[in-house]
């Protein structure tokens, strides 16, 4: 019966598309209960070398390092953190939005911004929006490791320290939970001031070297803690919106399969209705 | 009962240790150094060597640390290790091995290297071995 030939090809890619996404959805599934794993495994170190520093941001140095010292903006730095690939609903266009609209704010106060990309999609998304990109990574993968991102920020962290840029911001996706993702941008240089609510009085770590190279790794291995763990909670957040994404898709592709089965069930019902009253209507002119 | 401090050792992709010790062993960049409960503030950078600590109830506890960064409060000790893992867990032919290589590439001049990542390769085998002989010598005891 050729009704509906058409219909059927339809249905039948759509229910080859529905079979892709239903299998990315449950492999973002098992992913991002890996990557959340890595999430809260790298949460114990940043939240000791977080309480370090902000000890020495209350301690007394007699030295005080650059990092900690505020200088007039003139040019800023950011370093965002995209995921590599895409089919992750808008994930990374919410990010480069917030990104953007903090740009913007420093563009109109006359202040150039430099770029680091990490992740495949924002360095092209960069590329071809406009921008300073003086640094770049991609294809970290799902099992980030620090020696990824050591080298994007060295780049951001020296250009800090010969002082051509003055500020440096680490944008990233905030993991609230599986549905919510929040991209946020957050100072990380100079660095913010601790509030002081305790070791107020006068004292100081005895530093073992010198604190000038001591605190230059020690606020180093910081920042890029900073950014690992962007980068860690980026992956958690680009799994769970591709499984939203993917889920999703899966529905759309059941009501479209259902909607056209009911279209082609209707033809395939006129065909034949036609056919028997054209059989009647023969039999009753003989 | 004994005076204790409380400890951890983390890594960027792990917690290694967080408990309560009585002492502390680890090494700095200016040679090892034994830290007690109550120790003035101290920062210090940690060159790759063993930890070997003392917890609460007497045991004795060895860890490898290839470098970081070790934070003193009078009543914690809070290690910022580059890479830590236990030290029970590592293999010492691997180790052997490393250095074995490592040597082999500082006595080979003509081979395309860069001597200072081979040297760093060589102290940090010597390092993990140093700390599987320590750990040898407690199961011995």
């Amino acid at each position: 019966m050729a009704v509906g030939k058409e219909i059927r090809n339809q249905i039948s890619s759509i229910k080859n598309t529905q079979k892709i996404t239903s299998a990315m959805e449950m492999v973002a599934a098992s992913k991002m209960r890996k990557a959340q794993e890595a999430m809260q495994l790298g949460k114990p170190y940043a939240k000791n070398i977080r309480s370090v520093v902000s000890h020495i941001a209350n301690a007394n140095p007699e030295y005080t390092h650059e990092f900690m010292v505020e200088r007039p903006a003139k040019r800023v730095g950011f370093i965002v953190v995209s995921s590599d690939r895409g089919l992750c609903g808008g994930l990374n266009i919410n990010l480069f939005k917030a990104m953007i609209n903090a740009m913007k704010l420093w563009h109109e106060q006359n202040v150039e911004v430099d770029i680091c990309t990490i992740g495949a999609k924002s360095g092209a998304f960069f590329k071809s929006f406009g921008g300073n990109v003086v640094a770049s990574v991609r294809n970290i993968g799902e099992r980030p490791e620090v020696a990824d991102v050591i080298g994007s920020v060295k780049v951001m962290l020296d250009s800090y320290n010969n002082g051509s840029i003055d500020r440096l911001f680490l944008v990233g996706n905030e993991f609230v939970n599986t549905m919510t993702q929040q991209p946020t941008v957050e100072q990380i240089l100079p660095l913010p001031a601790a509030d002081a609510d305790e070791l107020k009085h006068h004292w100081d770590y005895i530093y073992e070297p010198a604190p000038q190279e001591l605190l230059d790794g020690l606020l180093t291995r910081y920042i890029e803690s900073l950014v690992y763990q962007a980068v860690v909670e980026n992956n958690a957040c680009e799994q769970a919106a591709r499984m939203i994404a993917m889920k999703s898709a899966t529905d759309n592709a059941g009501d479209l399969i259902g909607e056209l089965q009911l279209v082609y069930n209707k033809a395939r019902q006129a065909a034949i209705t036609q056919e028997l009253s054209e059989i009647v209507g023969g039999a009753a002119a003989v | 009962m004994a005076m204790t401090m409380h400890c951890d050792i983390a890594s960027t992709e792990a917690r290694i240790f967080s408990g309560r010790v009585e002492s502390l062993v680890c090494t700095g960049t200016l040679g090892d150094m034994g830290i007690l409960p109550g120790h003035a503030p101290l920062l210090t950078a940690l060159i790759p060597g063993p930890v070997r600590l003392v917890t609460q109830d007497g045991e004795e506890q060895i860890f490898y640390v290839s470098g970081g960064y070790v934070e003193v409060q009078p009543g914690t000790v809070n290690i910022l290790a580059d890479t830590a893992v236990r030290a029970d867990d590592m293999d010492e032919v691997q180790a052997a091995q490393a250095k074995k290589d490592a040597e082999e590439v500082l006595l080979n001049k003509s081979a395309e290297f860069e001597y200072s990542r081979a040297a760093s390769q060589l102290a940090e085998a010597a390092a993990q071995l140093r700390t599987i002989q320590q750990l040898r010598k407690k199961l011995h005891r």
